[in-house]
């Protein structure tokens, strides 16, 4: 059951971000991106990590993608990129290269350094009891960097406004 | 038969090498902000795997930061975008070369 449920959420992971990477039209690209935060908040769920679960559909599927569908509406850049124009000649042939390297070196180092994870332990925490070690880990052993988030996102906020707001008289 | 921690390890490295071949190809700017947001999770995916594997909280902890600063990320660089798309409509990646001497 559980490998079913890890065979077709990683399906929708591998093929939302394949559906990221060649879509022309950047709304279908964001909805791939949908898909493929959708399958990781699954793959969270069977890993018994049930609050990132719920914060990666909420956040990440819900507001930060809805962010990036709002700046594309507002952008009006929803129309298809043209890929066949190539200034750099060589530059996709070399990207594919390199990532299929990247991907190569990485899983091959994965699957090689298997054995050093040690033997698997079935000593899993139960469920409800996920939110209360994580909060308790969050507001004791990481209190400080919690409460630095918190200035972090007031300055991202400012510092975004002051961005993008048009002055009146010189140009913005 | 379930799925171990190296399946996962394994998925999250297609993950990131599908994310960093996106963010090389690609030149519409905010295609390679998805293309970050990808390599964001399967580094997530790996954190949580090892933190159930050890059954220790400390590394969805980590997630939970992840997840925080790649929002402050995304609003600031759309900010970014937004102010550069408003003066250069439909600038891609290569077309931003002004501070060239």
């Amino acid at each position: 059951m559980e490998l079913i449920v890890f065979v077709l959420a990683s399906a929708m992971v591998l093929s939302g971000a394949i559906g990221v990477v060649l879509f022309r039209n950047p709304v279908h690209a964001a909805l791939g991106l949908v898909l493929t935060l959708f399958g990781v908040a699954v793959h969270f769920v069977s890993m018994e990590a049930h609050f990132l679960a719920a914060v990666q559909v909420i956040v990440y599927a819900g507001a930060i993608v809805v962010l990036f569908l709002f700046v594309i509406m507002l952008l009006g850049v929803d129309r298809a990129e043209d890929l066949t124009i190539e200034p750099l000649k060589l530059q996709r042939p070399v990207a594919i290269v390199l990532g299929a390297g990247v991907t190569v070196l990485v899983a091959g180092a994965v699957v090689r350094g298997a054995d050093t994870l040690g033997r698997e332990t079935n000593a899993s925490a139960p469920g409800d009891s996920n939110i209360r070690a994580l909060a308790r880990s969050l507001y004791s052993d990481h209190v400080l960097a919690f409460e630095l988030t918190s200035v972090l996102l007031i300055v991202a906020v400012a510092g975004t406004v002051v961005l993008t707001r048009r002055l009146k008289k010189s140009e913005g | 038969m379930e799925p171990t921690t190296t399946s996962y390890l394994v998925l999250a490295a297609l993950l990131f090498g599908i994310g960093a071949t996106g963010l090389m190809i690609r030149r519409n700017p905010l295609v390679m902000f998805m293309c970050i947001e990808l390599m964001l999770n399967a580094v997530n995916l790996t954190f949580v795997a090892l933190a159930t594997r050890f059954s220790d909280i400390d590394g969805q902890t980590a997630v939970f930061f992840v997840m925080v600063v790649a929002a402050a990320e995304v609003v600031v660089g759309l900010g970014i975008i937004i102010s550069i798309m408003r003066r250069r409509p439909g600038a891609t990646v290569d077309d931003l070369a002004e501070l060239k001497g």
